[in-house]
């Protein structure tokens, strides 16, 4: 059914950094490479050669300006997937039972099999997480990589998102929040992780780390000279500071 | 009531990996390639690999789509249209051959100059020249001449190698990093992970660029500095360090040619160094306050001195550096960053390299045989690109940047700027250029190098260039690259000489990596009056339906980069980190298949062939058969100097050999069973200062990386320009013409100096009051990321981003679009805003905008529609000035392309497309893409 | 929100068919033979074809069975069930007036009952969307079933009725567009809250992530101008109650007229839905520089 299970034993889940994002792409582009291949319908694009090229992808990175009233503008780069929302209300609304939230670890999924496409679930999710493939007419969202993250196949540090794995930066980490000794919870809990939309009462699992502050170089004492000796200043001074200086080599 | 479905948790993922490395672009990462039923299904990151360590970019894991690319090249092509239509027909190998061989043979009997080959993006440069040396024309390079010389030259010139390929950031000391004009590099994935790793220990990144995106948006500081002036603002940085006395004098005495003795003597050495009679450059050793060579037993130089009218280098620093013209306040306004802002970022270098100097407990022992208990570092790094590169004051920027980091005492210390092997190499360790040509011969040496001296430049008797791009002649004496971007209009005007054939390989010359584009169109196409091409021949060998190829009458298709054998060689541009020697391959790990078509060949094992059938030394045995089998062959059994080869690891007949050794048959297959890569740690105790390091040099010369240790010290003070300063005031016998002398005795100064970008003098920068820059997306390379199905989604066109204050000033609207104007040229493009922009500034994400018909897109693709290339309104030449000379928008010193040194200004333009100028479509020679994808690799 | 014409077609249509069908299963006309036949027909035809209409909007219509399973927890499950309840219960009241001319009473109470709730389950499916704050509210089911009732008084013209449903569809229709007008803000999602960065300063999109247009875009993120949306308004209303309540007011018995309230109600109402779709915004337009 797609009622939400009353909790779930893990809280899987991404913690984006955004002080650290450069904006690369490099994850949107890993999820599309990796989902194109694996878990339900290959992720596809109508038009690619085209006027008007549109396909389905699970993460998307927007940048945002933002301009604080006393220091330059900032740009955010801003990299949004599903945030497997503990009440998630894509689940919910979703009349075939196709979605639904993982009972052991929090994921939240379309199984394409029961899937009408009616896209009553992208509808419902405030963050834009998710989107109908146009050629599979079925409904596509992150699946945290859930083929990838307890695959024997691979290598034992391999079991992580695609997109956690490819992002040059570090940017993306992959953790359980639902434990407080966690390391992605460490991280937020150090760096003040914060919820998108918390109006919307969906409790993202997923965290973003707000940027660090930017632009408070600090001001240099008025008279710099003051870092040193005096009188270095002026040639003469200059001279007289490598005479001094040489002493001491 | 919860119920959820049973799933499939460890699918299969691939029947297989093959490791090999990316060629999405040029940084060089190791790829996982995951293949199911023999194709490729999925590419991630190799995490063994020393570069991306597992990491990969957007490209790279866009790699598949490049693969399977409808804009692929399937058989080589004759042209049967007009030149620029793409109107081609299929031929067969044989055919190709043939045709290319009965142009090249006669060429090289009777004047082998008249073939100009020059490559693009190459990663074989080593090879390319050396065949277009056996050919024995002097007319090759690669595409560094507009691309970056200036960096790499100031770099090698001040201090034996430049940021980049030649070296990185200790990214685990630094404490303090500052990025000049980086918007991506070449070091993509490297740079990302460099930042992630500050970012997680909190060390503090700035970053000086106009435009505040990409590694600028997530710098804490930044510094929105107005294009052109970043030489004036470091040489303000500088002002203020030594006003402070905060350089490291220790450093500078050591490692650094600060104490060297200046002649000040008016006349023919003036500004040489003073020598004794060895020739050994001379100090004042304070002990004795009398010249003594600077490497004398127990000389202690006095970095100070004055003798007899001659100061040393750092006197003359001083007395340049500390004049109030460099004061904070006398350069704000001109560089767009107020005074205090300057001194704090002053402040902040000096604070963090001496008060937080840090200290790694490891011996080592210098050049003079002296034994250092530690090694001291200054944790303050720098990283620096085009944005202070493409300026035609880019070559003394780029010197200054080095200088500063130097005066800090950064360089080769611990959290400092780190060489990667076989970096550093100071000029003196590089080949002098070579022109020296005779019919059916090879070319007397290297045609690159870096001159020490008007002697080395390359001119014919009359004083003309010997080179069709005029590199190494007195406009631009040090253009260690060659100058690729005059190739075209200098054929094409016959200045200095005509040629027959132009043979491109991997740069698409009649597109973006042209200035002018339009006028280089016409060019190709321009016929003498009997109809026929002013440039009779051109040979191009591309992967993709480029641009470029609808304008060559040969087309040699090359495959792409997963059916190929590559080396990415110590001979070239190895993936050397700073603690590890390092080269890598590419292997087919699927073979080229075009079926229905005659196939696609490796360009280089092509090449081979040609040589092979043109008889070029080296390339064929004595009984006449093929020297090399394929390029891969050649990888393993090719030496450029005795046990030295393109690939350092596993040599030795029994592959036990590092860098020397006899070539090993089984060489190829050791790098493919090591992941398709090969690395070699450096000593720990050889891992820092390595230009003086005994350890270091030791180990490189039993690399192969030098035939001999070579200490040195950095070039604070570069003699070379002296020299050529010499000639323009009219000593010794080679002179400059008349109406270069000026402008060398301005430019080529010793010390670092800073002087206005070329076209703002050249034009009213109150009619042009705007710069105007381009920035490399993450997620697109140059143009042939766009028949990338999945990338042109990110990036299908280009908008103009404008500052807020010329959104406002000029009423923009969202949707608006906007006239670009320079004094050569218009464009129409949209626009949008942006606030975390210098003001006085423009930009545009580059080489997004395609001619229509190109790379298999439909023509009403946005690419064309909305996709607006600044290359229009760029000029090779600066505008007019009255003078009667037409000066090149390049650097004085080296060449480099001034691509960012463009003015403009901005007018409202109606609403809607097409961009323009909107071209007339060519023919594509490969159809166009499919209308869906839905691509899954079946097992 | 993308007003795509299959759902404006089957919020209109079907409305109007269950409304008629609570009609005649409350008995307020009491055809029978082939008048019934027709009456019944009309309804079952109207709420058919919305449905039908609105299964061309799934990517997988041969699916659609399972959209019966989900009823305790989805909307859109609840009104595919009472759907065919109400069709299957209305069924023997259909017959038996059809069939043997006299009503089945207890079948059309229930069949009416179900009707009116497929409705409310209908309207429930776009009021339940947080995420859309216009349609998050009780208007939403006020202007479904007051469209449904009166598009079916004017239909079976009972006039008296239908004036004044024709009120009350005009009240809600206003309420629904003046306090819609407040939605977005009163939930409070803004640029600051979707990205979090509202502490550091003011919130622009530069670059959205893709510089083609996609699934979220073209569902989604749709603009209508301010203008253009007004005079709609005026037009919807015009054309769904004010006209349709003059007609009937001037000529109330006249077939003629009637007919012309039916055919401007409807055009009405199908503006008024296409405005309901168009004008709604979606929370996630804050990530795509619409705010
Ligand atoms: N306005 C502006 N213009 C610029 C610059 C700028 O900053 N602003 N930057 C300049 C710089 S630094 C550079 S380096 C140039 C780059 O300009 P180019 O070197 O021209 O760059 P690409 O568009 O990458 O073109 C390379 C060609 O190589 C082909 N190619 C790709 N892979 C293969 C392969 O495997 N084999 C073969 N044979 N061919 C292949 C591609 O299809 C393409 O046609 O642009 C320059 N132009
Ligand atoms: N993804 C991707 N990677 C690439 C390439 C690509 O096409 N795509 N191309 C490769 C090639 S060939 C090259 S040469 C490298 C180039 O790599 P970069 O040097 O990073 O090249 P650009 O993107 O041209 O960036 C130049 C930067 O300098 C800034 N800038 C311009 N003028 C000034 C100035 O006067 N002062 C300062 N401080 N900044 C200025 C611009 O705003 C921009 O951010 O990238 C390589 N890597
Ligand atoms: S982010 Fe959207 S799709 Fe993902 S769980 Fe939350 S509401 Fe559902
Ligand atoms: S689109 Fe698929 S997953 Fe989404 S609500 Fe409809 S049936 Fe459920
Ligand atoms: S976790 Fe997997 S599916 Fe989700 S965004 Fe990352 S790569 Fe895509
Ligand atoms: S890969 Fe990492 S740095 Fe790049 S866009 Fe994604 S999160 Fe940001
Ligand atoms: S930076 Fe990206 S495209 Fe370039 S080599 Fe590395 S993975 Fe490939
Ligand atoms: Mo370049």
């Amino acid at each position: 059914m797609t009622a939400l299970p009353q909790s779930t034993e893990k809280k899987l889940g991404l913690v984006i950094d955004l002080d650290t994002c450069v904006g690369c792409h490099a994850c949107v582009i890993s999820c599309k490479g990796w989902n194109t291949e694996n878990y339900g319908a290959p992720l596809s694009d109508t038009d690619p050669y085209g006027a008007e090229p549109e396909g389905t992808f699970l993460n998307r990175i927007h940048s945002f300006e933002v301009t604080p009233p006393d220091a330059p503008p900032m740009v955010v780069h801003f990299p949004k997937s599903c945030l497997h929302c503990e009440d998630a209300p894509c689940v919910t609304v979703c009349p075939t039972g196709a979605s639904y939230k993982r009972q052991e670890d929090g994921i939240v999924l379309v199984n394409e099999s029961d899937c009408i496409g009616c896209g009553l679930c992208a509808w419902a999710c405030p963050y834009g997480a998710r989107e109908m493939d146009a050629v599979a007419g079925v409904m596509k969202k992150c699946t945290l990589c859930v083929d990838r993250i307890y695959n024997d196949n691979l290598p034992e540090i391999d079991r992580e998102p695609a997109c956690v794995r490819t992002c040059p930066a570090g940017a993306r980490h992959f953790g359980d929040l639902g434990d407080p000794g966690s390391a992605v919870s460490q991280l937020v809990a150090q760096r003040g992780g914060i919820d998108l939309m918390p109006e919307q009462g969906t409790k993202p699992v997923n965290k973003y780390l707000p940027p660090r502050t930017r632009d408070r170089l600090p001001e240099p004492p008025a008279n710099l000279a003051a870092l040193c000796e005096p009188s270095t200043e002026g040639l003469s001074g200059f001279l007289g500071w490598i005479d001094r200086t040489l002493g001491k080599i | 009531m919860h119920r959820q479905p049973a799933l499939d948790l460890s699918p299969p993922v691939s029947d297989e990996v093959r490791q090999t490395t990316c060629y999405m672009c040029a940084c060089r990462c190791g790829i996982n390639v995951h293949m199911k039923g023999g194709k490729v299904a999925y590419i991630e990151g190799n995490r063994a690999h020393p570069g991306n360590k597992g990491g990969l970019c957007a490209k790279g894991s866009a790699g598949i789509m490049q693969h399977l690319s409808p804009a692929r090249l399937r058989a080589p092509l004759k042209r049967v249209g007009p030149r620029g239509s793409g109107e081609f027909q299929e031929i067969t190998w044989d055919e190709a051959l043939q045709t290319a061989v009965d142009w090249l043979r006669p060429l090289r009997e009777t004047a082998p100059e008249k073939l100009a080959f020059f490559t693009g993006r190459d990663q074989s440069q080593s090879f390319t020249g050396w065949w277009a040396q056996a050919y024995g024309t002097p007319n090759w390079a690669a595409h560094g001449g507009f691309c970056s010389v200036n960096m790499a030259a100031a770099g090698i010139y001040t201090m034996g190698g430049a940021f980049w390929e030649f070296g990185q950031p200790d990214w685990e000391r630094t404490k303090l990093f500052i990025l000049f004009g980086v918007a991506e590099d070449h070091d993509s994935n490297p740079i990302k992970m460099g930042l992630g790793r500050l970012k997680a220990r909190g060390a503090r990144v700035i970053g000086v660029n106009p435009v505040r995106s990409g590694y600028n948006a997530v710098a804490d500081d930044w510094f929105g500095i107005t294009p052109g002036t970043d030489g004036l603002f470091i040489l303000s940085l500088i002002h203020v360090l030594m006003g402070a006395g905060k350089i490291d004098l220790d450093y500078l005495i050591r490692y650094t040619n600060a104490p060297y003795l200046v002649n000040g003597e008016d006349g023919a050495e003036k500004g040489l160094f003073l020598r004794d009679d060895a020739g050994t450059p001379l100090v004042i050793d304070r002990r004795t306050d009398q010249p003594a060579p600077w490497n004398g037993p127990g000389v202690q130089p006095d970095p100070g001195a004055e003798w007899q009218g001659h100061r040393t280098v750092l006197h003359h620093m001083a007395a340049r550096y500390l004049s109030r013209d460099y004061a904070p306040e006398a350069v704000a306004d001109r560089c767009g960053i107020p005074a205090p802002r300057i001194r704090a970022l002053a402040a902040e270098l000096a604070r963090v390299a001496f008060d937080e100097e840090i200290t790694i407990d490891r011996p080592w022992t210098d050049f003079r045989g002296q034994r250092h208990e530690r090694m001291i570092g200054r944790p303050v790094a720098f990283h620096a690109m085009r944005g202070i590169s493409a300026h035609s004051n880019g070559f003394q920027t780029a010197r200054a940047l080095h200088v500063l980091q130097i005066l800090l005492g950064s360089v080769e210390t611990p959290g400092g700027f780190r060489f990667k092997p076989p970096y550093p190499k100071p000029p003196e360790g590089h080949p002098r250029p070579h022109a020296g040509h005779s019919p059916g011969q090879p070319l007397d040496g290297p045609h690159l190098g870096y001159p020490l001296g008007p002697e080395h430049l390359l001119l014919r008797d009359d004083g003309s260039a010997k080179r069709i791009d005029k590199a190494f002649s007195w406009e631009n004496p040090l253009s260690a690259h060659g100058m690729m971007h005059m190739v075209i209009s200098n054929a094409h005007a016959g200045d200095p000489y005509r040629i027959d054939t132009l043979f491109l390989y991997m740069a698409n010359m009649a597109w973006n990596s042209s200035m002018n584009t339009t006028e280089v169109m016409r060019m190709l196409t321009d016929t003498d009056g009997n109809g026929d091409y002013v440039i009779p021949r051109i040979i191009y060998s591309d992967a993709y339906s480029s641009e470029m190829v609808a304008f060559a009458d040969l087309i040699l298709p090359d495959t792409t980069y997963l059916e190929r054998h590559d080396c990415i060689s110590l001979l070239d541009r190895p993936i050397c980190e700073a603690e590890a020697l390092g080269d890598s391959i590419r292997w087919p790990v699927v073979e080229p298949d075009r079926p229905g078509h005659e196939g696609v060949r490796p360009f280089q094992s092509v090449l081979l062939d040609l040589g092979h059938r043109l008889g070029l030394p080296g390339m064929l045995t004595d009984d006449g058969s093929p020297q090399y089998r394929d390029y891969a062959d050649y990888i393993v059994n090719h030496q450029r100097r005795p046990g030295v080869g393109p690939l350092a690891g596993w040599r030795g007949a029994d592959g036990t050999q590092t860098g020397r050794g006899a070539p090993n048959p089984d060489q190829l297959q050791r790098y493919i069973d090591n992941g398709g890569f090969f690395t070699d740690h450096i000593p720990e105790g050889a891992q820092f200062f390595k230009p003086w390091n005994a350890a270091y040099q030791d180990w490189a010369v039993d690399r192969g990386l030098y035939d001999a240790p070579q200490p040195y010290l950095f070039n604070l003070w570069l003699e070379p320009l002296a020299k050529f300063q010499r000639a323009a005031a009219g000593h010794g016998s080679h002179q400059p013409p008349d109406h270069l002398r000026a402008r060398i005795l301005e430019t080529l100064d010793p010390l670092p100096i800073w002087y206005p970008p070329f076209e703002e003098t050249h034009l009213d920068t109150a009619e042009y009051p705007l710069h105007a820059l381009t920035q490399r997306p993450m997620a697109m390379y140059h143009s042939w990321g766009t028949q990338n199905a999945w990338l042109r989604q990110i990036h299908g066109h280009n908008p103009l981003y404008v500052s807020g204050q010329v959104w406002l000033e000029h009423g923009f609207q969202p949707g608006d679009w906007a006239f670009l104007i320079s004094p050569h040229g218009r464009i129409k493009l949209p626009v949008a805003r942006m606030d975390a922009l210098n003001p006085h500034t423009v930009w545009t994400w580059n080489a997004i905008g395609k001619r229509r018909g190109a790379w298999a897109l439909s023509e009403d693709a946005p690419e064309a529609e909305k996709g607006a290339l600044l290359n229009h309104l760029i000029h090779e030449l600066l505008p007019p000035r009255g003078d009667g000379q037409r000066w090149a928008n390049s650097d004085p010193v080296t060449g480099q392309a001034a691509w960012f040194d463009l003015r403009v200004r901005i007018e409202k333009a109606p609403p809607g497309g097409p961009s323009q100028p909107a071209h007339k479509a060519q023919k594509s020679p490969v159809g166009q893409g499919p209308t869906r994808l839905a691509h899954q690799t079946k097992a | 929100m993308h007003p795509a014409p299959s759902l404006i077609a089957f919020t209109v249509f079907s409305g109007l068919g269950f409304g008629l069908l609570v009609f005649l299963g409350l008995g307020l006309i009491q055809p029978v033979g082939w008048s019934a036949f027709f009456w019944f027909g009309l309804g079952y035809g109207l709420a058919v074809a919305g449905l039908a209409a609105s299964s061309l909007h799934l990517g997988h219509p041969e699916r659609a069975l399972k959209a019966f399973s989900q009823w305790r927890t989805s909307w859109l499950s609840r009104e595919a069930v009472l759907a065919v309840a109400a069709l299957v219960f209305m069924a023997p009241h259909a017959a038996a007036l059809t069939f043997l001319g006299q009503p089945a009473q207890g079948f059309g109470m229930l069949g009416a009952f179900l009707c009116l709730l497929t409705v409310l389950a209908t309207s429930m499916i776009y009021a339940q969307l947080r995420t859309v704050p216009r349609w998050h509210h009780w208007t939403t089911p006020a202007v479904f079933l007051m469209a449904a009732l009166t598009g079916a008084a004017l239909l079976t013209g009972i006039v008296p009725l239908a004036q004044l449903l024709l009120a009350w569809l005009a009240l809600a229709l206003v309420a629904h567009w003046m306090l819609g007008d407040l939605r977005f803000h009163a939930a409070g999602s803004t640029s600051e809250t979707a990205t979090g960065l509202g502490d550091r300063g003011r919130v622009r999109l530069l670059e959205p992530p893709h510089s083609g247009r996609n699934y979220l875009m073209r569902e989604m993120v749709h603009v209508v101008g301010r203008r253009h949306a007004l005079k709609l308004r005026v037009l919807a209303l015009a054309g769904a109650a004010l006209l349709p309540a003059l007609l009937l007011w001037l000529w109330p018995a006249a077939i003629p007229a009637v007919l012309a309230a039916i055919m401007l109600h409807v055009a009405g109402m199908l503006a008024a839905r296409w405005l309901f779709f168009a004008e709604a915004e979606h929370v996630v337009s804050l990530y795509y520089g619409r705010d």
